[in-house]
């Protein structure tokens, strides 16, 4: 047959004179759906882009809010310190990278490639860290490699000492790879697994040796993965604010000058100005994501055969014990910083006790802290995953209006690109503003309200996971058969019925997984809220950061300790709601 | 029967700087079940489609029963539509799915549970409307998504591919009973399809369509008896083809009424329906036409159009057999022919035979020749006065 695309041009001019497409008669359906859109769209411009205006402004301006241009940057620039600072973010961001994609993947291939046993073991804890605040991992290091350190000291002095230099650039390294780890295992893992056996029985058959299959076919199927980790994997290292704080000590990342700059010195201009560095390298690492991620989806055909690895012995045993070392030291730094928040006088007197637990004594808000940290994380999963689901809903799933659905789509992804440091700031600077100009014009500022709110640290939450949670519902969303939403509007069945009654149950799972993310993450999160969050509402992450401040470094253990606990329980809870609704749900989704 | 129930006028739909369809005209009879056929990418299903409002044409109107419903959302139109992949929602069982859009409508609960109970009955399955798709199987689900197409009466039916999911016996069995339904309620038709054979077998009338044109409309026998060009008569079914010269407009046969065409060194005899002489011509004819004669079994010579070939490639299809032939005079020229099993083993068939064969000239159909790439695309046009079919 001709290709279609040959077309005559004798044909056209007769459609050329009439452009002006059909339209069809709208309806209060399609009000409603537009009206969401919209608004879905006007939520992401005032959580996403709007905050953003200011703050750089303001890093355009002097302490006192006058126009410099870029007086700042050169001061940025000439101070050496300063700079340092930006070598130094570079320097762990790229060490960390390395060697947590070096590990990752290793344990991707022992989970996805090989026989070993053990493997959902080591799955799970694999994935403990995420549960656990990066702070919490940076004092639970401390407590193992620090001046007082178990490894530091080899049990008190009884044994020379191995002492890695934990405060400084080891010790972050060391910190952020246990914080990156998990998000490179998951995305490799996905990556490893999503192959087709039919390639390496094409191998075998034609007698490649196991070293040229592995580069011939293993790493190039999983290149993308491997890219896309890399770029998550830096972008989380180099605008980490927690572990610096905690292990960093004169070691100066831009993360903590930020903060220096800000809580410090009061210094919002300069703070400003080197939120724009962390910026640039954040957003250019999330665009290659995208373009990375975009090439990746066209690789995998629904046709694949999965791969079935078979047993080889000493492959599987050297991966075994690979996976069971990784995933002790996993458990002996989460068992560290319980035990720590458990015993009296570290490392004095071992007697058990929950003295710390008590927070009487302690600055940061004790557990009045923790409870509304509680509240935050219940009211961002509960607000965060309706919010989500439905928008990403109307991006998939509804019609008319495609470029304001392709924008939206581009918007949600946006928030990967901002680190929570910069997020945090810019809500300062757009919320905390009570007038806005323009021009000669001042306006009072229609969200000023929410500053200093539960409200705005909810939305600056949502906001900061927003597009992981986003394409997760996306993702789920384009499972579904594309001609639902035709089938019901042949039956004049509105859009959100069929939503409500076959979308959401369908997706209950996804729905479920979302709103745990969110929980999570805002029970463990520092770096967003810590500029935002009022005195009078004061959180159980931020209160390790002021407990660590302080010295009481046994309490910043007991309150990573509620956290972690607080966390885990929520997973387990996940676990035990989703297990038989998985099951339905699949029987459902499984072709007869 | 005068009057259309579903009028398409003028359609076309650009995608872009992709021309989809190009200025459709369709009339579609009450009670008609027509056949939307064509390969892949030929604009079937987004005329389909424009129908059901799902896609919006470019220019052009529809009408359905005498409305225009050209600017209707489809959820303002009155049609049931039933998608390649059934589209059933999963976690409703099929009483629930074919209750869907009743449950939209006020109707009472028991009003709802009977008429599910009477459509679960008309598409044979009764006691199943407890199950749940994914417990269904292939064949069950499609008659639950036709029950849900029809449950809230339509007056027009639209099909999507609807057998194409299925494996082949099933697919036939319920050919059958599509059809029967179909016009044991009397309801409209439009279906979309790439498959000939099931468009033979179920359509009233068959729409060809190519790269965004209607070929030609006809009943199934007009279709696959008198294709109006070479695209349509190798869409459907199998068409040998000669290239050749028109020698004379008669002189041609044993009765010298016929023309003659040069094929080569063969001069063929055929009914040149008003082509000039001089002019380039396909010749065309169907397996199953060719008659074929063993060695032994000389045909006279005074009969048309014989033909010496040697057997190139046997084909056992079960029922017969599929010959290759090759030309003896034009060793590059293949000939595709049909043979019952029963002829077969009379004349022991085997490799490198001879054989005559005849091509009778009533059943051969002359196309122009086509010059270029252009192809087999016609001048759109106002399709012939479609002809309607009385079911009686």
């Amino acid at each position: 047959m001709i290709p279609p695309t040959t077309q005559p041009r004798w044909l056209t001019p007769r459609l050329a004179t009439n452009p002006r497409p059909i339209r069809q008669i709208l309806t209060a359906e399609d009000w409603i759906m537009r009206s969401l859109l919209i608004l879905g769209v006007l939520w992401l411009l005032v959580g996403v882009v709007f905050p953003l205006w200011p703050m750089i402004v303001r890093s355009l301006q002097d302490p006192q809010g006058y126009w410099v241009g870029l007086a700042n940057y050169r001061t940025y620039l000439s101070n050496a310190a300063l700079t340092t600072s930006l070598g130094n973010s570079f320097y762990v961001a790229i060490g960390t990278t390395l060697i947590s994609v070096l590990l990752a993947f290793i344990y991707a291939y022992g989970l996805t490639r090989t026989a070993m046993r053990g493997k959902p073991v080591f799955q799970i804890l694999a994935m403990l860290p995420l549960y656990i605040p990066p702070l919490a991992h940076a004092i639970g290091l401390i407590y193992l490699f620090g001046n007082q350190g178990i490894v530091t000291t080899v049990f008190f002095g009884q044994l020379p000492g191995w002492d890695i230099n934990l405060y400084g650039a080891n010790g972050i390294i060391l910190g952020e790879t246990l914080y990156c780890f998990p998000q490179a295992l998951v995305i490799l893992t996905t990556a490893l697994s999503l192959t087709d056996a039919r390639l390496y029985e094409a191998a075998q058959a034609l007698r490649t040796s196991p070293v040229r299959t592995f580069f011939t076919v293993t790493l190039p199927s999983i290149k993308y993965g491997i890219l896309s980790a890399i770029f998550v994997c830096f972008t989380l290292a180099f605008t980490d604010f927690g572990v610096p704080k905690v292990v960093g000590g004169n070691f100066n990342v831009l993360a903590t000058d930020i903060y220096k700059q800000v809580i410090g010195q009061q210094n919002f201009a300069m703070g400003a100005t080197v939120s724009v560095f962390l910026l640039i390298p954040t957003v250019i690492a999330f665009i290659c994501d995208r373009i990375v991620q975009r090439r990746q989806s066209a690789l995998v055909s629904a046709r694949s055969v999965p791969l079935q690895p078979t047993a080889k012995p000493w492959l599987d045993s050297l991966l075994f014990s690979f996976c069971t070392i990784i995933s002790l030291s996993f458990m002996i730094i989460f068992l560290t910083i319980i035990a720590a928040s458990l015993i009296k006088v570290w490392p004095y007197n071992f007697t058990p006790s929950l003295r710390h637990f008590n927070f009487k004594t302690t600055g940061g808000g004790g557990y009045g802290a923790y409870w509304n940290s509680v509240r935050l994380s219940l009211y961002t999963a509960i607000f965060g995953t309706i919010l989500v689901f439905i928008s990403a809903y109307l991006v998939e799933k509804g019609k008319g209006l495609k470029w304001l659905r392709s924008l939206s789509y581009f918007l949600s992804t946006l928030p990967l690109a901002l680190p929570g440091l910069v997020l945090g700031l810019a809500y300062v600077f757009f919320f905390n503003k009570p007038t806005w100009n323009f021009l000669l014009l001042t306006v009072p500022n229609p969200f000023n309200f929410l500053y200093g709110t539960m409200t705005l640290l909810v939305i600056c939450n949502i906001i900061h996971f927003y597009t992981v949670c986003f394409l997760t519902a996306n993702t789920a969303l384009k499972q579904l058969d594309q001609e639902f939403e035709a089938v019901s509007a042949s039956m004049s069945v509105p859009f959100y019925k069929t939503f409500w009654r076959v979308t959401v149950p369908l997706c209950l799972p996804t729905i479920l997984g979302i709103g745990m993310y969110y929980f999570v993450n805002a029970m463990v999160t520092v770096s967003a809220i810590i500029f935002l969050y009022p005195a009078n509402l004061p959180l159980a992450s931020v209160a390790i950061v002021n407990m660590d401040d302080a010295g009481d470094i046994a309490a910043a253990a007991a309150m990573s300790t509620l956290i972690v606990v607080t966390s885990l329980a929520v997973r387990v809870l996940y676990w035990l709601v989703t297990r038989p609704l998985e099951k339905r749900t699949q029987a459902w989704l499984k072709r007869a | 029967m005068d009057k259309p129930y579903l009028e398409i006028e003028n359609i076309s739909k650009v995608f872009g700087k992709f021309v989809a369809l190009y200025d459709i005209f369709l009339e579609v009879y009450p009670g008609e079940f027509v056949c939307l056929l064509g390969p892949s990418g030929c604009g079937k299903t987004t005329l389909l489609r424009i129908i059901a409002g799902l896609e919006k044409q470019t220019t052009g109107r529809v009408i359905q029963a005498g409305r225009d419903v050209s600017r209707l959302p489809p959820s303002k139109r009155d049609f049931g539509i039933v998608f390649q992949s059934y589209a059933l929602f999963p976690n409703l069982t099929a009483s629930q799915n074919i209750a869907y859009g009743l449950q939209n409508t006020r109707t009472p609960q028991a009003v709802i549970k009977t008429r599910v109970e009477e459509l679960l009955q008309m598409v044979g399955l009764t006691g199943m409307g407890h199950k749940y798709p994914a417990q269904l199987s292939g064949g069950q689900q499609q008659r639950v998504a036709l029950a849900r197409a029809l449950a809230l009466s339509p007056g027009l039916l639209l099909l999507d591919e609807p057998l194409s999911a299925l494996d082949a016996k099933v697919r036939a069995s319920l050919r059958g009973e599509i059809t029967q339904l179909q016009k044991r309620l009397g309801v409209t038709t439009v279906m979309v399809t790439h498959d000939q054979t099931e468009a033979l077998a179920m359509a009233d009338r068959i729409v060809v369509m190519d790269q965004g044109h209607i070929v030609q409309v006809g009943s199934p026998r007009e279709i696959y008896q008198q294709p109006l060009t070479p695209f349509v008569a190798d869409f459907i079914g199998v068409m040998n083809t000669l290239p050749g010269v028109v020698l004379a407009e008669s002189g041609g046969g044993t009765d010298r009424s016929l023309g003659l065409i040069k094929c080569g060194l063969q001069t063929i005899a055929a009914d040149l329906d008003g082509l000039p002489a001089n002019s380039f011509v396909s010749v065309a004819i169907r397996p199953e036409d060719i008659q074929v004669w063993g060695l032994g079994t000389q045909p006279e010579t005074a009969l048309n159009n014989l033909l010496a070939t040697t057997v190139y490639g046997v084909e056992f299809l079960g029922t017969g057999y599929r010959l290759s032939l090759q030309l003896q005079a034009h060793p590059e020229q293949m000939l595709i022919a049909d043979l019952s099993a029963n002829d077969a083993r009379q004349w022991e068939i085997g490799l490198g035979r001879s054989l005559t064969i005849q091509l009778p000239p009533h059943l051969l159909r002359i196309f122009p020749a086509q010059l270029s790439g252009v192809g087999s695309r016609p001048t759109p046009s106002r399709p012939a006065t479609p002809k309607v079919i009385d079911p009686s």
